[in-house]
């Protein structure tokens, strides 16, 4: 087994107890920090397979970003009700097969090839090497043919600051000025 | 492609969007360290307005060029400035400036007259004004977004209204999920053809040797996605609570200008990408269609809430106008066209008057607060008759000639069944708007009857809507050329 599988295996069995833990702690700290752990575990298979741009998005949007965004939501919520409720609710068996479907679904997929997914002109797959330096690549891009919607970006993101800030603020503030 | 270059030419083709969000900008900034201590907070509006000229300048110098179906094109051809999109930036500006002049007297009432809400106003038109430009997936995903966040906020502007919170809450998630189901959709164009430029896709559909279910399913998801912007059935349910909720001149913006932009998207999406495939998305349509005018024109009939009999009656307008996209033809897009310039002005009417109806400072927006409004204010109740029937279709006002060409399209391509469905819903919605004017003429006026709150800005919004609406009824010539005219420049 090559230096590579075992990096492979290590950070597949990081992810998956990581995700097992997330949904069957009772405290909701907990599983969001084992969330945490999941999805850094997802940015080491995409450093192990040279999607460093990917795995930097990783960290920076879903770590840096969105868990601080639910550790806010669990922060404001009380926690110390939600943990003495029942957990599943009545959505439990159409959950169970919706998981088992997807997860035959998956391994139909990955018995079979990806091959079996091609259909005529489908863009042609990216092969392996391909993808380095690619922080450099999406660099570029960004910068010369998408420098427009890169640009407006930063309005549509000026247009949620100014949203968050209207619907927040409160009166007194408003009528001091 | 490895070289930054940005030259004059993409900036001549920016220029709309540059500018409102220049001056967007620019009154948060004059909002927070000018305006703020003189305590004119109207003055915001007047800055917007003074934008909206700087834009009506610019797309006046884009006229030379794109007359007789020239066009310009910048940044690598993801902006197209054509006739197409020069006619539907007029229409968002035309908008964007009655929503202002109307907000300048409704948000001082509500006690909410902020910059930001004007500042966004703009960001919301920039948006707009490159969703009719753009000819690249990516750009026009992010320009929908810029200007679908807008609206989340200004619908939610009145912190202290339950409903304006509610509607601004179920717009914003039904809005995100129909933008995940929209970029889905990209995603898929964008796996089928390797390529996000809407020629280049356009081209690899065509080049493909059947309709088969990845197609399919690319149709799908971006119909659905744009079904929900454009507020059609089954996609519908969120437009009578946000229209019923957000301040009234958002009301009027997000009908007309987010109707507007939606079809100027969904038009150039399949007429450039899935023009080679229509015998698939025509039946989608034709069913879609239907299900709005149906959903539309029934619900709007037992609507007691103005507000919200317009939602009903704007979700009818829009299958109307999907009528035109099923015939496929010239007249028909040229229908959509004339169509949603009249909308501007005969449904920002309608909102004018109910956003000046008020009882003891409070806005009064049901159907029995009309009662008896002729006896008080005659002349304004003669211009809402005016866009009530307009509404109708009924000739000599502009709302008739939008479905005039409509029909007709669906004639000339043999569609008779659907032009007679669209026909017997015409007399439907006859019957709830002559509701509302038979509550101004008719109606037994309440103990404290509800009044007009006018503004210089109200009365002009009012007037100017009033007479042009009667204007492109009564000489529909020059506006219906116009139209025409752009939407040759969309199919070419």
């Amino acid at each position: 087994m090559s230096l590579d599988s075992v990096l492979f295996y290590v950070l597949a069995a990081l992810v998956l107890g990581s995700a097992i833990m997330t949904i069957t702690r009772r405290n909701v700290v907990h599983a969001a920090v084992w969330l945490i752990s999941a999805l850094v575990g997802v940015a080491g298979l995409f450093l192990s397979r040279g999607a460093e741009f990917l795995a930097g998005v990783q960290v920076i949007v879903y770590i840096g970003g969105i868990m601080v965004l639910f550790l806010f939501v669990i922060m404001l919520v009380p926690v110390h009700d939600e943990s003495t409720q029942r957990r599943f609710s009545n959505q439990k068996w159409p959950a169970t097969v919706a998981a088992v479907a997807l997860f035959l679904w998956v391994a139909f997929i990955a018995v079979n090839g990806v091959g079996m997914l091609d259909h005529p002109g489908m863009a042609e797959p990216l092969g392996p090497g391909s993808l380095s330096e690619n922080s450099e690549a999406v660099g570029l891009v960004l910068f010369s043919q998408y420098l427009l919607p890169f640009e407006l970006a930063s309005i549509l993101l000026l247009v949620a600051i100014i949203g968050a800030i209207v619907m927040s603020k409160t009166r007194n503030r408003e009528t001091e000025s | 492609m490895d070289a930054i270059s940005f030259t004059l030419s993409d900036f001549h083709v920016l220029k709309p969007a540059v500018v409102l969000c220049l001056v967007g900008c620019g009154i948060l900034l004059t909002d927070a360290f000018l305006v703020r201590r003189i305590g004119q907070r109207w003055l915001n509006a007047v800055t917007a307005l003074v934008g909206e000229a700087v834009v009506a300048a610019v797309l006046l110098q884009y006229l030379p060029d794109v007359r007789s179906g020239g066009s310009l094109t910048g940044l690598g051809g993801s902006i197209v400035v054509d006739g197409f999109g020069v006619f539907f930036n007029v229409i968002f500006m035309l908008a964007a400036v009655l929503a202002v002049i109307l907000s300048a007297r409704y948000m001082e009432a509500e006690g909410e007259q902020r910059g930001e809400y004007y500042a966004l106003i703009l960001f919301a038109q920039a948006g707009m004004s490159i969703m009719a430009t753009g000819h690249d997936l990516v750009v026009l995903f992010v320009a929908l977004e810029t200007m679908a966040l807008s609206f989340y906020v200004m619908v939610g502007f009145l912190r202290d209204s339950k409903r304006s919170n509610e509607a601004a809450m179920k717009y914003l998630i039904l809005g995100a999920f129909s933008s995940g189901l929209l970029a889905y959709g990209f995603s898929v164009l964008y796996g089928i053809s390797g390529s996000t430029s809407l020629a280049a896709i356009g081209e690899a559909i065509a080049g493909r040797p059947a309709l088969d279910w990845i197609m399919i399913l690319a149709l799908i998801t971006t119909s659905v996605g744009l079904f929900f912007k454009i507020a059609a059935a089954p996609f519908h349910m969120w437009a009578p609570d946000v229209y019923e909720g957000a301040p009234t001149p958002t009301t009027a913006y997000v009908s007309v200008a987010s109707k507007a932009a939606s079809f100027a998207l969904m038009i150039r999406l399949f007429v450039t990408a899935y023009g080679s495939v229509a015998e698939a998305w025509v039946p989608l349509l034709a069913i879609v269609a239907i299900a709005t005018m149906t959903i539309g024109n029934l619900a709007a009939v037992t609507q007691s809430n103005l507000k919200r009999l317009l939602a009903y009656s704007s979700v009818a307008h829009a299958g109307y106008m999907l009528l035109g996209l099923v015939a496929f033809s010239e007249t028909g897009l040229r229908g959509i066209a004339i169509y949603l310039l009249a909308y501007v002005f005969m449904n920002y009417g309608a909102f004018a008057l109910i956003a000046a109806l008020r009882r003891d400072g409070e806005a009064a927006e049901e159907l029995d607060d009309l009662n008896g409004l002729f006896g008080r204010a005659p002349g304004y109740t003669i211009l809402m008759a005016i866009f009530m029937l307009s509404l109708t279709g009924i000739p000599p006002l502009a709302g008739f000639y939008g479905k005039y060409y409509i029909f007709l399209a669906l004639l000339g391509e043999g569609y008779y069944i659907l032009a007679v469905f669209a026909a017997l819903y015409v007399a439907v919605s006859a019957y709830y708007y002559f509701r509302v004017i038979r509550a101004c003429w008719l109606g037994e006026a309440a103990e404290r009857p509800a009044s007009l709150d006018m503004n210089l800005g109200t009365r002009t919004a009012l007037v100017a809507s009033g007479v042009l609406t009667v204007l492109i009824g009564v000489l529909p010539q020059r506006f219906i050329d116009l139209a025409g005219e752009s939407v040759l420049a969309a199919l070419r």
